[in-house]
């Protein structure tokens, strides 16, 4: 069946989804406890063109027909929907809002912030988790960013954000306890940005 | 190797679920996060939660140490150990240092934990503020506007009567500032080692059905008031069989007439130190310490 | 690999060995088999497939050899193995009008169409132990059959009673809204009646039972009747994507309790009575009908009484129905807990000595 499917030009999805998904939940684990920290992953999907290889790790490691997704212009070929249809059969929204998981393939056209679901006081948690694709994680403008789980602070430079990013970020942060979580996506390695983090230049 | 179960025993849907709460966990650190949690082979109240967590995150390349008490031979540890080398067929350890994960009830292991390391708490009453309400719609009121007035009358009415504050373990602590969170029932001894610690700590309460977290870094602080700070438990004598005198003492009664002796709640920690050398009043007791089990 | 292996893990194994001799007993006797638990401890099975939520008559046997018949445990087992098993689909909701009756009985009529239907129930037997039964191989008496049989649809008796707009409509047929599922989603409150009723369903009946004892002794106001008690077989259809029409994967046992109970009615609502509402797996009529007074007491708030009874507070009931939650719990105390008394000891042992530090001084005063 997945091959009928390689034929349409999916990627195969991973080798053993038992431990690819393990090995690259256990880099995310690290990413999100160790913000600004490069997470480099062991296993990578075949992926269709234009998402994102370490994307596709992180929807295949964690999306399934319980998490709605949303995702932008960049990611909305055929290709890529059938592909987050069939290997995590999760449901595409529309509403940003509604999505648990939302997918940035172009960061740099990516909505505001507060178009995605900030959590409610009673249940934080349920707040969307986005993935960004970013062209590097060590050529943008340094940021220095401090919080839970990191010593002190740590100097950062992701690249490819729009300008208005870290402002908002700046409410998003404001929001605290509130707010949405970002993993940064780039080739093989992932980066943690939870809500709590300050983002200083 | 594992028969007719799944890798770790958890399906991969379950896995996915408990993995995305993790993650939410370590966002809001301190936070309960709700989970649909499972029925596992072993008992409610015995580590399921805690059991959960250590299976949605380990893989083949882990090393897993198990201790309830600080012991890693104590009959649960075994039990809970024996579980994973089943269903998961995973290298295990007694060294808190060669552990990439530890599952613990009731105590953090003496030995500094290192960037990397997870320890997986189990968690019996996840809501600090169960005891004082036992409604869940309040108490989740209370953790969504930070009002723990509750909590600090209980422990001011402590010392009012005692001239202590009463709580000896499961003491509570403020996570990152701001929600109060339950360090599962610990001594408070363990507690100021909640605070920056490098490793990642999971807390996972089955029956209940709640994870959370405090990411590596990130300040605990246990409540206290300015007049009466908080302090950790201290002993006047030091471990019979290591010498140690900064570590938990456990209590050995060794007659009916009352005649006792301490040493080190966390074996490991005690081993390592009479392997490097150091000896305590009674060294030869290790044996009467550990009578076999029968 | 560095496997730690001490006194503990070889008492675990070797109480492991001393279970497997109790559960097999005196060696001359015959072993169990799961037939002989599925065919003659049919009620036993049925507790264990009701609380256990799994519907496989031969996996509740094998849990109760496994367990000595100790049906808590054998709940217990059958949990854990649920855990692992895939869902391959969501039925459609049972139609009990169509069930295939064994026992039908109603307090409130005497007689209604299809009439009752007394079947086998433990209910007029006088409770005598039968010594004939230990001897072996009594012929059993075979029962009459009726002169006809009994209609193949029957409605339900609380219908009669809602021609005439004098009990509450049943809720609209609500079939595709999403369901709370109470073996995936963490409990929530305040909880809707999908929650509850999924709980009631799977909850302690010692403890159901006696919560529904409860609201019948003045802690719940509870005055029921029961409209219909029904016992029987229903099939179980499921719809699959790709053929897009039901199909029937077989036929279940269930018993279903339509409990009525009268309420006053309120400045919105003339006067009616309400229901309570209960079903099991196989025959286990005490749970359903304990299910169903429970059912009703939790209604409280949304019929606009007031919660003032245990057994009306949703908080206090779903959080401890559950046996495998609450035996877990309770037995866990019998786990070390060295540490924590460690700590307790010593806070007391300091606080007795500043007593006595205090008081010589007090008496001196």
């Amino acid at each position: 069946m997945t091959l009928a499917f390689d034929s349409a030009g999916l990627g195969p999805g991973f080798a053993d989804p038992v431990f690819d998904s393990q090995s690259v939940f256990r880099s995310v684990l690290n990413a999100v406890a160790y913000p600004g920290a490069i997470e480099r992953l062991a296993h990578r999907p075949g992926a269709p063109e234009g998402l994102d290889p370490a994307m596709a790790s992180v929807v295949l490691t964690l999306c399934d027909l319980d998490t709605p997704i949303w995702s932008d212009a960049a990611l909305s070929s055929e290709a890529v929907s059938t592909y987050l249809r069939f290997h995590c059969g999760a449901p595409l929204v529309a509403a940003a809002a509604d999505a648990r998981f939302g997918l940035i393939g172009d960061a740099a056209a990516m909505p505001r912030l507060d178009a995605f679901a900030m959590g409610d006081e009673r249940y934080p948690d349920r707040s969307t988790t986005l993935v960004v694709t970013v062209p590097s994680l060590t050529e943008g403008p340094q940021r220095q960013w401090s919080g839970p789980g990191i010593l002190r602070r740590r100097t950062v430079a992701v690249a490819g954000l729009p300008d208005w990013f870290w402002a908002d970020w700046a409410l998003n942060q404001g929001l605290y306890p509130l707010g949405v979580d970002v993993l940064f996506a780039c080739g093989d390695a992932v980066m943690g940005l939870p809500r709590g983090i300050t983002v200083k230049e | 190797m594992t028969g007719d179960y799944n890798f770790a025993y958890l399906d991969e849907q379950t896995k996915r679920m408990i993995r995305r709460t993790l993650l939410k966990a370590l966002a809001i650190p301190g936070y309960q996060v709700p989970f649909g949690g499972r029925e596992m082979p072993l008992a409610y109240g015995w580590g399921t939660g805690g059991i959960q967590v250590t299976a949605s995150v380990i893989g083949p390349r882990d090393v897993l140490k198990v201790i309830d008490q600080g012991a890693d031979d104590t009959t649960n540890a075994v039990s809970i150990r024996r579980f994973f080398e089943r269903v998961a067929d995973v290298a295990t350890t007694e060294k808190t240092t060669d552990a990439t994960i530890i599952q613990t009830r009731h105590r953090v292991p003496e030995a500094n934990l290192v960037e990397g390391q997870i320890l997986v708490y189990q968690v019996p009453q996840p809501e600090p503020l169960r005891r004082l309400e036992p409604r869940e719609t309040e108490t989740r009121k209370m953790h969504a506007y930070g009002e723990y007035g509750l909590m600090q009358v209980k422990l001011y009415e402590d010392i009012a009567q005692f001239g202590h504050i009463a709580t000896t373990y499961d003491y509570p602590v403020i996570v990152n500032g701001r929600y109060l969170t339950a360090p599962s029932p610990i001594p408070k001894f363990d507690n100021p080692k909640m605070q920056d610690n490098p490793a990642i700590q999971l807390f996972g309460a089955g029956r209940e059905k709640r994870i959370y977290a405090i990411p590596p870094y990130t300040t605990v602080k246990s409540l206290d008031f300015d007049d009466h700070p908080f302090t950790v438990q201290r002993w006047d004598g030091a471990c019979a069989l290591c010498g140690a005198t900064d570590s938990y003492l456990d209590e050995v009664v060794l007659d009916d007439r009352g005649k006792r002796m301490f040493v080190c709640s966390d074996t490991d920690y005690c081993g390592q130190r009479r392997a490097a050398g150091h000896v305590g009043e009674q060294p030869d007791m290790d044996d009467a310490l550990e009578p076999e089990a029968r | 690999m560095y496997v730690a292996v001490k006194g503990g893990e070889r008492a675990i194994l070797n109480s492991h060995k001393l279970v497997a001799e109790e559960r097999r007993g005196d060696p001359a006797v015959p072993e169990l088999g799961l037939a002989q638990i599925t065919e003659q401890f049919r009620l036993a099975v049925d507790r264990v497939m009701n609380e256990g939520s799994v519907y496989d008559p031969e996996l509740a046997a094998l849990a109760l050899k496994q367990a000595q018949g100790d049906s808590i445990e054998a709940i217990f087992l059958l949990r854990a193995y649920r855990t692992t098993l895939p869902r391959i689909a969501v039925s459609r909701p049972i139609e009990t009008a169509e069930m295939a009756v064994r026992r039908r009985v109603s307090a409130a009529y005497k007689d209604m169409p299809g009439g009752q239907v007394l079947g086998p129930t433990y209910d007029y037997t006088h409770r005598l132990l039968d010594f004939a039964l230990a001897a072996e191989g009594e012929t059993v008496p075979e029962a009459e059959q009726a002169a006809s049989p009994l209609p193949e649809t029957m409605l339900p008796v609380l219908d009669i009673l809602s021609h005439e707009g004098l009990i509450e409509e049943e809720v609209a047929d609500r079939e595709g809204e999403p369901v709370f599922d109470v073996t995936r989603d963490p409990m929530s409150f305040p909880a809707g009646r999908d929650q509850r009723l999924q709980n009631l369903a799977r909850g302690d009946e010692g403890f159901v039972l006696g919560l529904a004892y409860s609201t019948t002794r003045g802690y719940g106001g509870s005055h029921p009747f029961v409209g219909e008690l029904r016992m029987g077989e229903v099939s179980v259809e499921i719809v699959p994507e790709e053929l897009g029409f039901p199909i029937d994967i077989g036929d279940i046992t269930v018993t279903e309790c339509q409990m009525i109970n009268q309420f006053k009615g309120s400045a919105e609502k003339p006067p009616q009575f309400t229901r309570g509402y209960g079903l099991s797996f196989g025959h286990c009529e005490r749970k359903a009908m304990a299910m169903s007074l429970v059912d009703r007491a939790l209604r409280c708030k949304e019929l606009g009484e007031d919660a003032l009874y245990p057994a009306q507070d949703d908080e206090f009931v779903l959080s401890h129905t559950d046996n495998v939650e609450a035996v877990g719990f309770v037995t866990h105390f019998k786990l070390p807990h060295y540490v924590d008394f460690q700590a307790e000891l010593e806070l007391v042992r300091k606080m007795r000595a500043e007593q006595a530090r205090v008081e010589p001084q007090e008496a001196a005063e």
